[in-house]
């Protein structure tokens, strides 16, 4: 007879974290066009070394990822922003 | 005629009246040739984010302008012609971008939104 399994008791309750759900942050606020010259807000997308963050992290949709890179891009060209740095935040 | 912005980067060592002038001679090429003048933004000294032409400084001018499309291209060619100026960038503004600018100036600001949506989230 199959020895029945002792159940485990946890002293606290497993939690199964959960993980809040992406969202594109210019579909939500309805921002439509995302300007070269506001580098304060570019720099969000932007991790330390100044390099675009993916849209896995991000959680952008398509159509604004893309807009969002020819943006930094732009700013990149007009030295509003860097290419690449150390420290940037 | 569509919407055009032009970004120009002068060199630091412009004084103030030569900085106006050279906006002057920009602004009225743009009027000659059949443009018209939206809006005039000098940003003023500003350090830039890497050196361009040994420089770490730059006097920065931003103009939005209506023009015919064969506009820009002798637009560049002057601005190409021109040593105080360090770098240019002419974009083309589709229809978002205008209503955007017209907001920033009209004062409410674009990211405003963004922060009380983000210290609602907080």
């Amino acid at each position: 007879m199959a020895t029945k399994q002792p159940e485990i008791k946890y002293l606290t309750a497993t939690r199964i974290e959960k993980r809040q759900k992406k969202y594109c942050r210019f579909k939500k606020l309805g921002i439509k066009y995302i300007d070269y010259k506001d580098a304060e807000f570019l720099k969000k997308f932007l991790n330390e070394q100044g390099k675009l963050l993916p849209r896995r992290i991000t959680g952008n949709s398509l159509k604004y990822q893309r807009k969002l890179a020819t943006a930094v891009k732009k700013a990149r060209q007009m030295a509003l922003l860097p290419y690449v740095t150390d420290l940037l935040k | 005629m569509n919407n055009y912005e032009l970004m120009v980067i002068f060199t630091p060592i412009l004084s103030d009246e030569e900085y106006a002038a050279a906006q002057k001679k920009y602004v009225d090429f743009v009027q000659e040739n059949g443009g018209t003048i939206v809006h005039q933004e000098p940003w003023g000294l500003r350090s830039l984010a890497y050196p361009i032409q040994k420089k770490t400084t730059g006097l920065y001018w931003v103009l939005e302008y209506q023009a015919p499309s064969d506009l820009n291209a002798k637009l560049t060619v002057q601005l190409n012609r021109d040593e105080q100026v360090m770098r240019h960038m002419i974009t083309r503004l589709d229809k978002y971008a205008v209503e955007y600018n017209a907001k920033r100036r009209a004062g409410i600001q674009q990211h405003a939104i963004q922060k009380e949506f983000d210290n609602l989230n907080a």
